[in-house]
């Protein structure tokens, strides 16, 4: 086997391993936290603390 | 609210509203610029050069500033309503803001379609790119080129996962390299270093415009692949520490990077490289910065030139992950897509699920689609997209007028970018309507049936009452 083989078969295994890592973590943070904290981004935070929207 | 602190570390990304999770405030405008600018790149690298195949290289120069001044006009624009409507989404949620909900579901909906097909368009190249780099390493086999673009889909959508200040920190760095490749491809092939080696007036005789100004326009619809993507600085609204600031600074610098960039590339491959070679991007010059290089003769020219179409690449997808993200996360966030889509990684700060969804979608379209096909949808929902943009701003400044709430950028000279970008729009369809009549009938076909499955059937599940986020006055007319 040529050295491009090992490359490729390097780059199917660190895509698994990424994709396995971001799964995991998903199921994790989902079973780990309320659906109501995980969803409860709202627009508009900076303006409605920090912008008047009034020209002086 | 005025008594809450944002800079406060225990409020950092929490707001009023009941958000107790939000997007992360880190980004500064050089990450808005590397956004921008790293989406677009790779059509300097390659995909321009088509417009020299349909009408010599007088039109693609035509093509590049015709398309330039579109693009300015883009770039202006968006900058006033973004800097003003600062939150994920970008011009989804101009066009819920200004425009309405349907307009709003479709804009949204182009955005995810052109930057995901975008994305799947970069990770086939990038496979591409590396079955080129093992054959010139000596490799003598044929290279299986999936395990590449799928671990370039993955690892992008993970960093994108892990936090948006390391993905576009990287995208800067790997974006400032291709540009700076460019420049000094220019530098040393001109003469200004070295011995020069252009000739455009010997490659030019003879051939100013073989097929004439009909070649001119043909050439219009490889023109936008300099600029396309430019506007997705927009997407980064919810996340840079001072949106009316960092956000024109970074897309207008970004499109004079590009303007730079794009002349600098005509000029550079037109002069060194004969143009019917140019314009087959197929069997020619499928990367012509790359192709320039060879010709110089310089090793080290050629391993910059292979790293900058590289590097290009990935800042294009890394950038397209992150935009079609922000869309189909702010979409669900108002139920337009159901409201799972909507949720923020408490650690990292992230539309996590939007991003992870949004994974083996590109993935289907980069294993499963042609090349061509995948970039000429990408093409047409980004031009439904800015035909979208000067109806937004012309309403905008009607409802809202200057002396009515503050701007981060007002831009000169309203309407006239407003009109040009939609006279240019119009001469694009036309061009696209040549080349490409049967796509863009079957699109717009695609989005009446969905915009009739939203009026019919989603809007009732849309969150109306938070949709509308922006504390200004009533608008003018109403």
């Amino acid at each position: 086997m040529e050295l491009w083989n090992y490359i490729e078969y390097g780059a199917w295994a660190l895509a698994a391993l990424l994709g396995l890592h971001m799964l995991v973590d998903w199921l994790k943070t989902d079973s780990t936290y309320d659906e109501d904290v995980l969803i409860s981004s709202r627009e508009g935070e900076l303006e409605a603390m920090a912008e008047e929207h009034k020209v002086h | 609210m005025a008594d809450v602190d944002i800079t406060s570390q225990t409020m950092d990304g929490m707001g009023p509203h009941g958000t107790k999770v939000g997007l992360l405030r880190v980004l500064g405008p050089a990450h808005v610029w590397a956004l921008g600018v790293g989406i677009v790149l790779v059509g300097e690298y390659m995909g321009w050069n088509f417009s020299v195949g349909k009408g010599g290289a007088y039109a693609a120069l035509i093509a590049c500033w015709f398309a330039g001044i579109l693009y300015s006009c883009v770039a202006m624009i968006d900058s006033e309503v973004t800097s003003t409507v600062a939150s994920a989404g970008g011009q989804y949620t101009q066009a819920k803001h200004i425009i309405g909900p349907l307009m709003a579901f479709n804009v949204g909906l182009y955005l995810v379609f052109a930057y995901t097909m975008l994305e799947a368009a970069n990770a086939i190249t990038a496979g591409y790119l590396f079955s080129v780099v093992a054959t010139m390493t000596g490799y003598s086999g044929e290279l299986d080129q999936r395990p590449f673009i799928i671990l370039v889909i993955t690892f992008l959508a993970w960093l994108n996962y892990r936090g948006v200040l390391a993905t576009l920190t990287f995208n800067l760095v790997i974006t400032a390299v291709a540009f700076s490749a460019i420049i000094i491809l220019f530098l040393s092939t001109s003469g200004i270093l070295g011995g020069g080696i252009m000739d455009h007036a010997a490659l030019f005789e003879g051939h100013e415009l073989p097929y004439g100004w009909v070649g001119v326009l043909a050439a219009m619809h490889f023109g936008l692949w300099y600029y396309l993507g430019i506007e997705g600085t927009t997407q980064a609204a919810e996340e840079v520490r001072s949106p009316a600031r960092s956000l024109p600074f970074g897309t207008l610098a970004g499109i004079m990077t590009l303007l730079i960039a794009a002349t600098l590339t005509w000029y550079v491959c037109s002069g060194i490289l004969p143009w019917e070679f140019l314009g087959d991007g197929v069997d020619g010059a499928v990367a012509p910065l790359f192709s320039a290089a060879q010709l110089s003769g310089s090793m080290a020219l050629v391993w910059l030139l292979g790293f900058g179409t590289l590097f290009a690449t990935l800042a294009s997808a890394n950038g397209c992950i992150n935009d079609a993200s922000r869309a189909w996360f702010a979409m669900g966030r108002d139920k337009y897509l159901p409201g799972w889509f909507g949720a923020v990684h408490p650690k990292y700060r992230t539309p996590y699920r939007a991003i992870i969804f949004l994974v083996p979608i590109a993935l289907i379209f980069a294993l499963g689609a042609p090349l061509d096909q995948v970039i000429t949808f990408s093409i047409l929902s980004g031009l439904l997209g800015y035909t979208f943009m000067p109806l937004n701003i012309i309403l905008f400044r009607r409802k809202w007028p200057l002396d009515t709430i503050k701007r981060g950028y007002e831009h000169p000279f309203h309407p006239i970018p407003a009109i040009a970008l939609l006279t240019l729009c119009g001469v694009t369809f036309f061009a696209v309507f040549l080349g490409y009549g049967t796509q863009l009938v079957a699109m717009i076909g695609f989005y009446i049936i969905v915009s009739l499955w939203f009026h019919f059937w989603r809007y009732r599940f849309v969150n109306r009452g938070a949709q509308f986020t922006m504390p200004w006055p009533k608008p003018r007319g109403y």
